[in-house]
């Protein structure tokens, strides 16, 4: 029982002073920043998940012919050849109108007239997906279709130059998992002191109480309930609190459909694993405090 | 309370043998400590302050083990005895305290309740009782009065219900007189004879000369710098219960 049911004129043995002390705001604290890190930790693991999984397997064929001609008729007869093949999930030729608009955002000029952008002799790219896992298989396949289709082509795979970054979010993502270790045991330390100090302050009543007879279990059930409520509390705002706090980030968020910022998402795994933290974290303070009480009171004869 | 099982037929209530304490590495403060109560009976101890009564009761009422010797108590060893088995022996012992020791939130039925609670009484057979006790002790229109509220005497009245409600066999008591006035004293050895009556095996540690003359057959120990003397001879072979 995670708060322990104890008789009404049993509970009045401790004085009520709920939410006096500091613990339910301490522990409010760092329950909200436990839920920030867990979002922030879902989402980053996600979206490095996500990137990864998206460059894993993906390749782009960077052909330089310098006729404009055979290089457009060398991109299309690669991006033919390559949709033709089972180990090829799909092939997209990059519009020259497409590439104008990205390297716009880098020469001040995006609507497809700047005289510089016109002249540049712009490479022609095909993107491709494969299928399944074995890529090191099907990098060969493609080398062998490049240098038949376009020869002196580069093939350059994402992962060599997103890769860095996926492997940084995932780190972000496991700073997060540790962040929200630490504030676990935080809060677990919070909870073993407010234990040891509630003995303190309540100790000629314990001792009085030990001596006509109570178990170290029904001391430790009055005190465990108290302090299991008194955390729930303190939990239960700061959920609020950071609930408040991701709904309003999630909103913004929506708004934003592009680049890496796309992938990161909650999801609902993520979701159902930040609103089973609250509840294991009553479960922890409620088991460290009745450890921490039961400790203690073996010391008292 | 069914691990703390009765005295042995005929045998003593409590029985010390060659028993010494010592806190920490300090010599000890009671030494060679030899007795038997037997159930029933009235005994006063006595000694001057820091003879070591405090702690001879401490050892009695079960909050302190001895460094050495045996006591055996309701005819079991105690000194060996696992902790969690403490409890069941504790409920059937009252115990009185020179400073009441009270719970200053509850008021004085609560307070008085309290070893009927803590036993697992339930609220209706509990209300009887209570009600009796504080009537017996003349507080029965300051029930819901809190400890600050009350003066000396009536907390001292307050702890002595709290330490008999559960009819303890054995009532030990810390100078309960030593904070109330004479007449006051007379009346709570008149609640510790009545018990003693109902059978209880009362101890009572104090100062004054006086209330011992007032028991008859009461019995005394002395306690000297932490040594028990046997004035009276009566102790390591009492007399017959007289109960």
């Amino acid at each position: 029982m995670i708060i322990p049911r104890v008789p009404v004129q049993h509970r009045r043995l401790l004085p009520d002073r709920r939410l006096s002390g500091p613990t339910p705001w301490v522990i409010a604290i760092l329950m909200m920043l436990t839920l920030l890190a867990a979002a922030a930790g879902v989402g980053l693991a996600r979206s490095a998940n996500a990137i990864g999984s998206a460059i894993a397997g993906r390749v782009t064929v960077q052909i330089v012919t310098a006729n404009p001609v055979a290089r457009a008729e060398q991109a299309a007869g690669l991006r033919r050849a390559a949709a033709a093949q089972p180990f090829v999930l799909s092939a997209r030729a990059v519009d020259r109108e497409e590439l104008q608009a990205t390297l716009g955002q880098w020469f001040g000029s995006a609507d497809g007239d700047d005289p510089v952008l016109n002249s540049l002799p712009l490479p022609a790219l095909v993107d491709i997906d494969f299928v399944g896992e074995n890529r090191s298989r099907h990098m060969e396949q493609l080398r062998a279709l490049v240098a038949a289709e376009a020869p002196g082509a580069r093939i350059i795979p994402h992962a060599e130059w997103l890769g860095p970054v996926a492997q940084l979010i995932g780190s972000l993502a496991w700073i997060a998992g540790g962040l929200v270790l630490l504030m676990t045991l935080a809060s677990a330390a919070v909870v073993i002191m407010t234990a040891r100090a509630a003995l303190a302050t309540h100790f000629p009543t314990i001792e009085m109480l030990h001596l006509i007879g109570a178990t170290d279990r029904q001391i430790t059930r009055l005190f465990q309930r108290r302090i299991a409520i008194d955390t729930a509390y303190g939990i239960a705002l700061g959920t609020v609190v950071a609930a408040a706090i991701l709904l309003l980030i999630g909103w913004q968020w929506a708004g934003i459909t592009s680049g890496l910022a796309a992938t990161a998402s909650l999801g609902p795994t993520g979701w159902a694993l930040l609103l089973a933290l609250p509840l294991l974290a009553i479960a922890l303070a409620a088991l460290t405090a009745r450890q921490t009480l039961l400790a203690a009171l073996k010391k008292i004869l | 309370m069914t691990d703390a099982p009765s005295p042995r037929a005929g045998g003593a209530m409590v029985e010390f043998d060659s028993v010494g304490l010592r806190y920490g590495p300090d010599g000890e403060v009671l030494s060679d400590i030899s007795f038997n109560l037997q159930p029933g009976s009235f005994y006063f101890l006595t000694g001057a302050s820091g003879a070591g009564k405090t702690s001879l009761l401490k050892m009695l009422y079960l909050a302190q083990r001895p460094s050495r010797g045996i006591v055996r108590l309701f005819g079991e060893d105690l000194v060996n005895m696992p902790r969690q088995r403490l409890p069941g022996f504790r409920r059937r012992i009252g115990v009185v305290f020179q400073d009441f020791r009270l719970i200053p939130h509850l008021s004085a039925r609560d307070n008085i309740a309290l070893p009927l609670r803590i036993a697992g009484v339930g609220e209706d057979d509990l209300s009887g009782p209570v009600g009796e006790m504080l009537s017996w002790i003349g507080l029965g229109e300051r029930a819901e009065a809190h400890p600050a509220t009350l003066s000396g005497g009536e907390q001292q009245r307050v702890a002595i219900a709290r330490a008999v409600i559960a009819r303890p066999q054995l009532l030990v008591a810390d100078e309960p007189t030593g904070n109330v006035d004479p007449e006051m004293a007379m009346r709570l050895l008149g609640l510790f004879e009545a018990l003693n009556r109902l059978g209880t095996t009362v101890v009572v540690a104090t100062h004054d000369i006086h209330l011992i003359s007032r028991i008859e057959n009461a019995q005394m120990m002395r306690l000297e710098k932490g040594r028990l003397s046997d004035p009276t001879g009566a102790l390591r072979y009492p007399p017959a219960n007289r109960a």
